[in-house]
């Protein structure tokens, strides 16, 4: 296997040469390409990608240019999971034969999605590549409403945000479903690695990133996209926005180790109020009307409930 | 390349770079053989309404910067932060609201701010309250 690259502190991670170009037609300030840099900047292995219909692929294939410096592919918006697997499953073949050009490079297999085509349209190609135990990382872009299509909600889109097709006004709050728990569902796969990722905690990100890489499997990571479009703030508070999340534990940072041991990865010093996070959102604006109380003390007894599920199943290590 | 809409082809390839190329994640964007279809070669400039300026007097090179651009247009070289890709850069703020220094080293200015005159009339140090 291909030796790990060495990321101590930031300094150190600054002199990697990205292989993601800018001039990609992403919002300013949006969080997609923070997390993609991450992600491919925490390894120097050869990378072969792939990505589900979404704002990163619609956003970084605009013909006649491509923003990425390593073998990518675009199929349709379910299959970005597949698209991989059949290239590994293809590497993996012709290994076995001995037909590789060159053998000793060995690309690490990895597809990216939003959340659109993780939780809904792609979910089934998703669970097949997973089942199947392709070796290869799935990325969820996870920015929890279709985004690229003008702001529908997705499964993943949480209670009381307003979307285009779940407005807010007179009668409605907004979405009325919960989030869907999609990491419970990919460990419940029997995943070797599963874990929730942000792009403000790289460390953490490229940590598990690269633990991720080095394992052998289909691994799951949900990186959290706050959408300046979408979640309506401006663009320079991307960073702001994601803090507010990991620190309110709207967006808990956990790992998932071979679908039974869960590890909480960040624990905030101190813990803010989860309306701080919601406030500062402009869909999330109606909540703070008195009819709508209701719906933000439900959601921090929801996050204190999940949270406590999280410490509780960390502590007994199963 | 100079194709129209109208001839979209049904599958395309594109290639990233000129030639057969090594070992792309150790080559600085300096030194690589950028293909006319990298949006390498692109520019986003005219999107931007406000640019970040530098000011290297106060940088301390934590790279704060460097990692939260989501449009590689923070360039870093040997741990130094070294200066703003105009040609990338969509002025979304993000490496001044992050940048930690006390007056900050990186600012938004409108867009047709002169450089020289943004950098002598640069804020003091903000003194803490109390």
């Amino acid at each position: 296997m291909s030796e790990m690259k060495k990321i101590k502190n930031l300094k150190e991670f600054s002199t990697s040469a990205d292989r993601f170009e800018g001039a990609n037609l992403l919002c300013p300030g949006c969080a997609h390409s923070i997390i993609v840099r991450e992600v491919l900047n925490a390894t120097n292995d050869d990378l072969i990608l792939a990505a589900s219909t979404g704002c990163l692929e619609v956003c970084t294939a605009v013909y006649p240019y491509t923003s990425w410096d390593a073998s990518w592919i675009h199929i349709g918006f379910e299959n970005g999971s597949t698209a991989v697997a059949g290239a590994e499953a293809m590497y993996k073949a012709l290994k076995r034969k001995g037909r590789l050009k060159q053998p000793d490079r060995e690309p690490k297999f990895v597809a990216f999605g939003g959340d659109g085509a993780s939780y809904d349209i792609g979910f089934q190609w998703i669970s097949g590549c997973f089942e199947r135990g392709h070796n290869m990382m799935y990325v969820v872009l996870d920015n929890e409403v279709y985004a690229n299509t003008g702001g529908q909600r997705s499964s993943s889109t949480p209670i009381g945000a307003s979307t285009t097709t779940a407005p807010a006004g007179r009668v409605s709050y907004g979405e009325k479903m919960n989030k869907k728990d999609m990491l419970a569902i990919m460990a419940a796969h029997g995943s070797p690695y599963v874990a929730q990722v942000a792009p403000n905690k790289w460390k953490d990100m490229v940590k598990k990133i690269q633990h991720g890489l080095a394992t052998e499997g289909p691994v799951f990571i949900n990186a959290m996209s706050a959408c300046t479009t979408e979640w309506k703030f401006l663009p320079e508070d991307t960073i702001a926005i994601s803090d507010l999340a990991t620190d309110s534990l709207v967006f808990p940072l956990y790992e998932i180790i071979d679908g039974r041991k869960l590890n909480i990865t960040y624990r905030p010093k101190n813990v803010i109020p989860v309306k701080d996070y919601l406030g500062a959102q402009g869909r999330f604006k109606h909540l703070f009307k008195p009819e709508n109380k209701h719906v933000l003390d439900e959601w921090q007894a929801r996050v204190d409930r999940d949270w406590e599920y999280l410490q509780r199943r960390e502590e007994a290590g199963v | 390349m100079n194709n129209g809409w109208n001839d979209f082809e049904i599958g395309a390839m594109l290639r990233s770079f000129d030639g057969a190329v090594n070992g792309i994640a150790t080559t600085l964007q300096e030194d690589r053989p950028y293909s006319k279809s990298n949006s390498f070669t692109a520019s986003v400039a005219d999107w931007r309404i406000e640019k970040p300026i530098f000011n290297k007097d106060y940088c301390i090179d934590c790279q704060f910067c460097w990692i939260y651009c989501p449009d590689i247009s923070i360039i870093s070289r040997d741990k130094k932060m070294v200066g703003v890709d105009y040609d990338h850069c969509k002025g979304c703020g993000i490496c001044a609201e992050v940048c930690p220094t006390n007056p900050k080293s990186l600012l938004m200015f409108a867009e047709q701010e002169d450089e020289d005159k943004a950098l002598a009339g640069w804020p003091e140090k903000e003194k803490k309250e109390n």
